[in-house]
């Protein structure tokens, strides 16, 4: 069944739409991360305008992370608090990135820039929690339990002053270093255009110590936020949100998501951890032999604008 | 049915204003089927018949080329950067670029016989026929120019992938020596607005007569009005979209509930 896309100014498949947004839902639920990274992609392969794919995925991610971040708030698993700081952080950050995505814009090095960040960040995040996870499981395995939230060892820098008692995240630690981290993933989202979810999930879980359940929840939380912002900015300033593509999307990355929560409920921290990073690394391998086979194309064609 | 009632409907008055006026100089005539291509939600793309004849009356004595069609369709210019990746140590990245400033967003030519039987290379240059002399400038310098022509050529060759850029030599077909008929493939993804068809008799390479008409493609219905709000009304459409996007999110844990 075809139906046709009024900003996309194309047609599309509906069981195709709904069946790509419930599988990268899923996803989004159960590692709370927005999945930007992987539906943007997906749809500019469809053929529908980059500019159109990135802005109607925000609002796709700004529902499919609402039901997740509501379920995980019904559980007691969302820190309000600590989400609270960690917005406020992302707000100054976006706004910085915005700015400096114009600048690297300009310069003509945008393509480059962005498929050696994500090569990058996936790569390293990745490898690092798989380092990480699968030693975890080993020494599990072995019989002796490990525990990532050690209370009461907090390292020095979370010791600056301005320190506040995070009671969900068992977190008892100064607001600037969140501020700053949460700043630095919204620069980072920005300049690439996505969400950080995947950013921020390993960060609280190793940088902060935060238990994994609430990690999920109140990155969520954190997305949720900053996804309802950019459908409100991408709508007003470039008019590309594509309401139909919007619904099909959101039916589908709800209920997907919904699964998700649920698949995520009974799984162990540590099978949690190396299944994600084994995504983040699935990803980077992606975008590493694009960057390195020789393509069938070299040409591309970007529209810059009707006349 | 409907459509091929409606070619015959228009090629009968095609025909009756060449009957009416045979005293005119002008040895062509030609029209389009429907002037205006509706998108709908159940659009996946149209066919236009392009239809005309010829006045052999209009014709010099002894002149032994026989009569050629081109059709010529010119859609909405886009602005365009075509970019070429090249090997830089391990990676593949954007290198060299071109800028089309007004690229047609769809563009096809369709003859009655191939250009090389039409005429030679100049001549097809001349008469701007084909793909790449449509997009070329008419001078010799700029066509001598690889570094351009890869460009055009690449871009010629993405675009036709996506049957935006269609070249189909044959595609005029002559059903008596005075009546021709062509048809226009309009992809689903071709964009709305005003869409250019130049029709040209041409004999002997020599142009004896040109027409142009065009045809618009808009959007009908609920699907011009999401476009028209989008547009005229973008704050209100972000907040529409986004508290729709949060009511479904709720909606989805009240429906999944269980614990």
């Amino acid at each position: 069944m075809q139906i046709y896309l009024p900003i996309a100014e194309m047609p599309i498949s509906v069981l195709l739409i709904l069946a790509m947004s419930a599988a990268v839902g899923f996803i989004s639920g159960m590692f709370g991360i927005g999945g930007g990274f992987l539906m943007t992609p997906l749809l500019i392969f469809l053929g529908i305008p980059p500019a159109v794919a990135v802005a109607t995925v925000t609002a796709q991610i700004a529902a499919s992370s609402m039901t997740g971040a509501l379920t995980y708030w019904r559980r007691r698993q969302l820190d309000l608090k600590l989400g609270g700081v960690l917005v406020a952080g992302g707000l100054i950050g976006t706004a910085l990135g915005v700015l400096a995505f114009n600048a690297i814009r300009r310069a003509g090095q945008l393509d480059a820039l962005i498929m050696l960040s994500y090569l990058g960040l996936f790569v390293a995040i990745g490898g690092m929690m798989l380092f990480e996870s699968l030693k975890a499981m080993l020494i599990a395995r072995a019989g002796t339990p490990v525990r990532l939230e050690r209370a009461g060892q907090h390292p020095a820098w979370l010791k600056l002053p301005w320190r506040v008692r995070f009671y969900r995240s068992k977190l008892y630690a100064s607001v600037w270093p969140i501020l700053g981290f949460a700043a630095l993933v919204g620069f980072i989202g920005a300049v690439l255009g996505i969400g950080g979810g995947f950013i921020m999930v390993p960060a609280l879980l190793y940088l902060f110590r935060v238990p994994t359940a609430v990690v999920v929840g109140t990155s969520l939380f954190q997305i949720l936020t900053t996804m309802t912002a950019a459908t409100l900015f991408h709508a007003a300033s470039n008019q590309s949100v594509d309401i139909v593509l919007a619904i099909l999307l959101i039916i589908g990355g709800v209920v997907g998501a919904q699964f998700g929560t649920r698949a995520a409920r009974n799984l162990k921290g540590e099978s949690f951890r190396l299944l994600l990073a084994l995504l983040l690394l699935a990803v980077g391998m992606r975008f590493a032999s694009e960057a390195v086979i020789k393509p069938d194309e070299v040409f591309s064609i970007t529209v810059q604008g009707a006349r | 049915m409907a459509s091929w009632a409606r070619i015959m409907a228009c090629l009968a008055a095609a025909l009756g204003f060449w009957l009416s006026e045979p005293a005119r100089a002008q040895e062509l005539v030609a029209s389009l089927s429907t002037h205006r291509v509706l998108i709908g939600s159940n659009y996946t793309g149209a066919q236009i018949a392009v239809f005309g004849s010829v006045e052999r009356e209009g014709r010099t004595v002894g002149r032994a080329d026989p009569y050629d069609i081109i059709v010529t369709v010119i859609g909405p210019r886009q602005q365009l950067v075509v970019r070429e990746k090249s090997h830089h140590g391990l990676l593949w990245l954007n290198d060299a670029q071109r800028k089309f400033a007004d690229a047609p967003s769809f563009l096809a030519s369709m003859t009655n016989r191939t250009v090389g039987e039409m005429g030679n290379a100049d001549d097809a240059r001349r008469l701007q026929v084909g793909l790449r002399n449509r997009l070329l400038p008419p001078s010799s310098v700029a066509q001598a120019d690889p570094e351009l022509l890869r460009f055009v050529d690449a871009l010629i060759r993405l675009k036709a992938q996506d049957k935006l850029y269609q070249e189909i030599e044959r595609g005029v077909t002559f059903l008596t020596p005075s009546l021709f008929r062509s048809s226009i493939v309009l992809p689903a993804t071709a964009p709305t607005g005003n869409y250019e068809v130049f029709v040209e008799l041409v004999s002997g390479a020599v142009s004896l007569a040109r027409q142009q008409t065009s045809f618009e493609v808009v959007q009908i219905g609920f699907e011009q009005q999401v476009a028209w709000v989008a547009r005229n009304w973008s704050m209100t459409y972000g907040l529409v979209t986004a508290i729709m996007a949060l009511i479904f999110g709720w909606l989805a844990t009240v429906i999944f509930r269980r614990d």
